[in-house]
């Protein structure tokens, strides 16, 4: 657990890039830190790992505080990963991911070994081992970045906006793979962005800070949209917020059952399947592979020719999901598959809308309330309504 | 004159003795390599402080304005006014020529130094701090690694400069292959004179070839990848000339004309 109390930063020329920030981030959970620009966000993190000093408060990591700790051994004990990566341009990927290992006095064997599984963890083939980073795209440099802060198993972690130099579809592919390495690593969390939908996707708790080093809000991605504790944070958090909310509630939306044809059947077959004017075509696993209109079939089934773009919601799945499946699709019936992919059936936007109507919003609360209960247990707080972070992972099926 | 000048570096007289061309040579080297350990232990130094802490940049900007200074009058003047207060007489000649060439090695080594710190990827050297390595360890494991390729950079471009410009050093009776130029114009031995030349200029470029290959060896290929090269600056990025109005780091057959 790391707490920061009442932790302030003044430059000696009269700014305040952090104001009397009090935060705790519970063990195990990510905590991220989100705000314009200017808000501190960066600085709060740094004071974490002692890379800048606080000018008053403290802060305490499982209690102990980082003030009267040396300073080199604390950051060596802290993961920390940053925006360009920061890798070693003249050390091979396996020797910077070794860097904290042999900083901490490991023999070089068993560290190098390390580096290894460590790569392999973030996902990289071994035949990157012996590269430099030159040689890497940046979204590998990041996950190279990832690894080397993981490489001496430090309980505690420190992200600074480490996915906002890549692009967006590789950045989503690394924010996945880190929910799904923090599913099994469990690390205490610190995460720095500007972006509010990362922060959304990845916080198990959001800390909203304002310019000039105030925190506005901490809460829960699902509170936070749906709870904004004043205008700023509205305005921050943005005009889709009530949409995007639906990605925190779970419901069991009807699945109606849904008339399928195979891949490669006739026009006649698909014709005698329905009279709709759009078919589901489905392959031999009974994955969904797309729609056709029977009507307009000239030749048999073939994959090229299958009218595309509807996106697939997981069965008890997050009602945002259900709810884009259906609006997505040609047919206006959502997709929804079972854990394995397979076609489980389709919804209709208006029972999804239903179900949304019965389902709970995250109950209103007194904001000062749920810091203070943060201050006093470092737990978060229960919130009433379908939990947020409930097991299921938030991602698109 | 070519076959003259063949005749002479051919002749087996030449080629042995204290004034033979490989005791020539050797004398040159030596004092070569004298001057750029004397600049090189002053300038690299600083010019690592100056990046590391990016204070102090006039010294750069200062040791830069140096080369505008012509090293021949310089070393009339050094001389004039060190040798009279030095009483053993083969000292009273070398040291004002050692000083005249440190000062000439200097500008290169810090600039390449200074460049050379101060490029290195400021994310890098965040990193390694906060993965708790020392101010120390930064410098030693990130900084002078990353820096290498411009801190060699200048370390050949001052050897080169040191190694033609020893030869004028010549006019105060200490050894070298400057020896051949003068005496060969003071005896109107036009063939001596020009075989002095070519001996130093071959021996500019050899010394630079063994730099270079230095430099292939020492420098990490993460820092040479092709794929970055257009990314860094490889050469010593500041640009100047030279008293003789030769751009710094001119062929070392420039450097040996402006000599003879």
């Amino acid at each position: 657990m790391i707490r920061l109390e009442q932790v302030s930063k003044r430059y000696p020329d009269g700014t305040v890039a952090v104001d009397d920030l009090t935060l705790t981030a519970p063990t195990g959970k990510i905590t991220v830190l989100v705000g314009p620009s200017g808000c501190g966000k960066t600085t709060s993190l740094r004071m974490i790992n002692r890379m800048i000093e606080p000018t008053s408060g403290r802060i305490l990591i499982d209690d102990q505080d980082t003030a009267s700790r040396d300073a080199n051994a604390l950051r060596s004990g802290i993961g920390y990963v940053i925006q360009h990566a920061g890798l070693f341009p003249h050390r091979t990927i396996e020797h910077n991911v070794a860097t904290v290992p042999l900083l901490l006095g490991w023999h070089k064997r068993k560290a190098r070994e390390r580096a290894r599984e460590m790569l392999a963890v973030v996902g990289l083939d071994e035949s990157m081992a012996r590269r430099y980073p030159s040689q890497l795209s940046g979204g590998q440099q990041q996950r190279v970045g990832v690894a080397r802060a993981l490489a001496a198993d430090p309980p505690v972690m420190l992200m600074d906006e480490p996915f906002s130099a890549v692009d967006p579809v590789v950045r989503e592919q690394l924010q996945d793979e880190f929910l799904r390495l923090q599913a099994e690593l469990g690390k205490t969390i610190v995460f720095v962005t500007h972006d509010i939908d990362e922060a959304i996707r990845l916080g198990d708790q959001v800390a909203v800070l304002r310019v000039g080093g105030k925190l506005a809000q901490v809460a829960e991605p699902a509170y936070l949209l749906a709870h904004p504790a004043d205008d700023f944070v509205a305005d921050f958090v943005g005009k889709d917020r009530g949409y995007r909310a639906l990605g925190f509630v779970d419901g069991q939306v009807r699945v109606h059952d849904e008339p399928t044809v195979r891949l490669g059947a006739s026009a006649d077959e698909a014709r005698a399947v329905t009279r709709d004017p759009w078919l589901l075509v489905v392959d031999e696993a009974r994955m969904p592979q797309g729609w056709v209109e029977p009507e307009r079939l000239t030749a048999p089934i073939e994959a090229a020719t299958l009218a595309l773009g509807g996106t697939l919601a997981r069965q008890g799945g997050p009602l945002r999901n259900a709810l884009d499946s259906a609006l997505s699709s040609p047919s206006r019936r959502g997709v929804v598959v079972d854990d394995d992919g397979r076609l489980v059936g389709t919804v209709r936007a208006a029972e999804v809308l239903q179900q949304i109507e019965a389902a709970d919003r995250p109950e209103q609360r007194d904001d000062d309330g749920a810091a203070a209960l943060l201050e006093q247990t470092g737990e978060l707080p229960v919130v009433t309504g379908p939990p947020p972070a409930a097991s299921e992972p938030r991602r698109d099926p | 004159m070519i076959a003259s000048v063949i005749d002479w570096l051919t002749d087996p007289a030449h080629w042995s003795g204290t004034d033979g061309i490989p005791s020539r040579i050797v004398e040159h080297l030596w004092a070569s390599l004298l001057v750029v350990a004397i600049a090189a232990a002053i300038a690299i130094p600083l010019g690592v402080w100056v990046g590391h802490t990016g204070r102090g940049k006039w010294l750069v900007s200062a040791a830069n304005a140096l080369r505008a200074i012509p090293s021949l009058g310089l070393l009339f003047a050094v001389a004039l006014w060190l040798g009279p207060r030095i009483s053993n007489a083969d000292i009273a000649f070398l040291l004002p020529a050692v000083i005249v060439l440190v000062i000439l090695a200097i500008p290169p080594l810090l600039s390449g130094a200074y460049a050379g710190v101060e490029a290195v990827d400021p994310a890098a050297r965040d990193a390694a701090r906060g993965m708790g390595m020392s101010p120390m360890r930064v410098l030693r494991e990130v900084e002078l690694p990353c820096a290498l390729p411009l801190i060699l950079s200048g370390l050949r471009s001052a050897t080169l400069q040191v190694v033609a410009t020893w030869t004028i050093a010549a006019v105060l009776g200490v050894g070298g292959l400057g020896r051949y130029l003068l005496d060969g114009l003071a005896s109107a031995d036009y063939p001596q004179t020009a075989a002095g030349a070519l001996l130093v200029a071959a021996l500019a470029v050899l010394v630079d070839l063994v730099l270079a290959g230095v430099e292939r060896g020492a420098v990490s290929p993460g820092l040479t990848d092709p794929t970055r090269a257009g990314k860094k600056p490889r050469r010593e990025p500041v640009a100047t000339t030279d008293p003789a109005g030769a751009p710094i780091g001119a062929s070392a057959s420039t450097q040996g004309r402006e000599a003879s």
